[in-house]
Formats: C-alpha cells, sequence, structure tokens
C-alpha cells in the first residue's frame, strides 16, 4: 500500500541542493509520458490547472524545461478549507534529450490540464541507421 | 478524535495549533503522509455556510463522460481516463500517467440541495458546488427583550 500511496500523491519536484526558488509557492513533479516516434519526440505531462498562457517550455542545447503556472485557487476568499488530499502549486520538470531536436518545429498545446509538446526529430538525427556489413 | 489527529500529524502538544488551523490547513494535509488509504481521485473540499464546494484534479478527461451523483449527503464521482492508443513502431521512454476507471464517494455533514449542484472542468480541475438543503442552513435567532 506504501508504494500505491507514494504513487498516488502529488510529488514535489526536486530543488538542485543550496537553489532556493524565488516565488514561496510549492513545485510539482508533473507525471509524464515520453513517446518515441519515428518522426518525433511526444512529452505529455499532466497539470491540471495550467492553461496555454501559463505553461512555458524551454529547450536549451539538450535540456527541455516545463513548466507550469498555477493560480491560487479561486476559493480561497470566500471558502475555508474542509478536508485536503492534494496541494496546489506550480509544475516544473526537466529532461534531458538524447536525439537531435529541430527546434523550429516544436509544438505544444494544452488540453483540459494535460500538455502535449511535439519534439520534431531533425534529419540528421533520424538517418543515423548504419548498415551492419557482414565481414569479408 | 484529539488523538488520532495528534498522531497523524506527528506533533506534540501546541496550544496554538486551533489557531492556524485554517490558514495551512490545505498544505499541510497534502504533505503529510496519512495513515489512511488514499483514494483516487485526490480531493479537496472548501466549505461556506451556504455550500460545500468540491475540488479534483483529472487532467485530460472528458467532460461529458464524468458522472456526479449526489444522494442526502454523499456526493460519487465516476469516470475514466483512456490510454494513448499505442502505434507500430513507438516507443515508451517513460510511462507514469494514470488511465483507468475511477469512483469516488464522500459524505458532507450536511444534506445537498440536489437541485442546486453544479459542476465546472475547467484546466482539468473538476469544481462541484454543493449547496446545503435550505433545513441545514444556519439560521440567524433574534433575541426578544423584554
Amino acid at each position: 500500500m506504501a508504494a500505491t500511496t507514494k504513487e498516488l500523491q502529488k510529488k514535489e519536484a526536486q530543488v538542485p541542493e543550496r537553489v532556493e526558488r524565488t516565488r514561496a509557492v510549492r513545485i510539482f513533479s508533473p507525471q509524464v509520458d515520453i513517446v518515441e516516434k519515428k518522426e518525433e519526440i511526444v512529452v505529455t505531462a499532466d497539470m491540471p490547472g495550467v492553461d496555454e498562457k501559463s505553461v512555458d517550455i524551454n529547450l536549451e542545447k539538450n535540456i527541455l524545461t516545463i513548466f507550469g503556472a498555477v493560480e491560487e485557487d479561486n476559493l480561497v476568499a470566500k471558502h475555508q478549507p474542509y478536508h485536503a488530499e492534494y496541494g496546489i502549486g506550480d509544475y516544473e520538470r526537466v529532461f534531458t534529450l538524447s536525439d537531435e531536436i529541430d527546434r523550429d518545429r516544436i509544438q505544444a498545446t494544452v488540453r483540459n490540464g494535460v500538455l502535449k509538446v511535439i519534439l520534431p526529430k531533425a534529419k540528421a538525427a533520424k538517418s543515423r541507421r548504419i548498415a551492419v556489413k557482414a565481414g569479408a | 478524535m484529539l488523538w488520532t489527529e495528534l498522531g497523524r500529524i506527528g506533533r506534540g502538544f501546541d496550544p496554538w495549533y486551533d489557531f492556524d488551523w485554517e490558514t495551512n490547513l490545505v498544505d499541510r494535509a497534502a504533505a503529510v503522509p496519512s495513515m489512511q488509504a488514499i483514494e483516487f481521485p485526490l480531493l479537496n473540499v472548501w466549505v461556506n455556510a451556504d455550500e460545500a464546494v468540491l475540488t479534483t484534479e483529472i487532467p485530460g478527461i472528458d467532460a461529458k463522460s464524468v458522472e456526479i451523483s449526489v444522494a442526502g449527503r454523499t456526493v460519487s464521482l465516476r469516470g475514466s481516463r483512456e490510454p494513448e492508443p499505442e502505434a507500430e513502431g513507438q516507443t515508451y521512454h517513460r510511462r507514469e500517467r494514470w488511465y483507468g476507471q475511477f469512483s469516488r464517494t464522500i459524505e458532507l455533514p450536511f444534506n445537498i440541495e440536489s437541485a442546486g449542484v453544479e459542476a465546472l472542468f475547467r484546466k482539468g480541475v473538476l469544481q462541484v458546488t454543493l449547496p446545503k438543503a435550505q433545513a441545514d442552513k444556519p439560521r440567524a435567532i433574534k433575541v426578544k427583550s423584554e
């Protein structure tokens, strides 16, 4: 049960040692699926509370950073918390990509709190298959 | 109740405990690994004098496929999320997102006016507003003086 519990709870993003956040909000690590297809790599992340305006995707060299800002719950003003199981905060997750990515054609969409980033492979990376000949 | 609460939060006796109870309840509850089994989806409940508002994070769900039913004091949520169809020639590097069916029922401390229940699905967060039944609402009573 312990393992299941851990999975269900939102996981807070790790901060490298001695690095502090400037904003006083919690940061969660979104759950992702990463699928590699022939032409592209698709990163899907669950980021409830994020829309297309509050998401920020950054690719620097081979490091892909996904960030999503979440507003404070609009219920705070007129309601009191009665029961709470999940925390609310921003999302951040960083990946190192192995393949060369065609930066100009990166696409990202957010729908119902799910972020989908399509990273097309660069031509050079696509044709990397090397035929192996049998030795004489 | 008092003792279970103390044990769950894992702190000593604190006379100021009630003082900041409301301000950081959300943060604390989510940070504490509670002993009770965690059900899915995770719910937050907010209340005021007239209503309770239930919120849950269920991103990527078709809003029409979520069933909400209300009976007396209880609310039930039911829905499902389908996995992405697997295509040939693709490999998963990571697969962490959940999929499947879920259902969750919770009981509120008051009867719900079922006609006034509203649900809103926005940015992957479902928000269900559950008004209190008229009979359960607080009523101000005037004191007559003679």
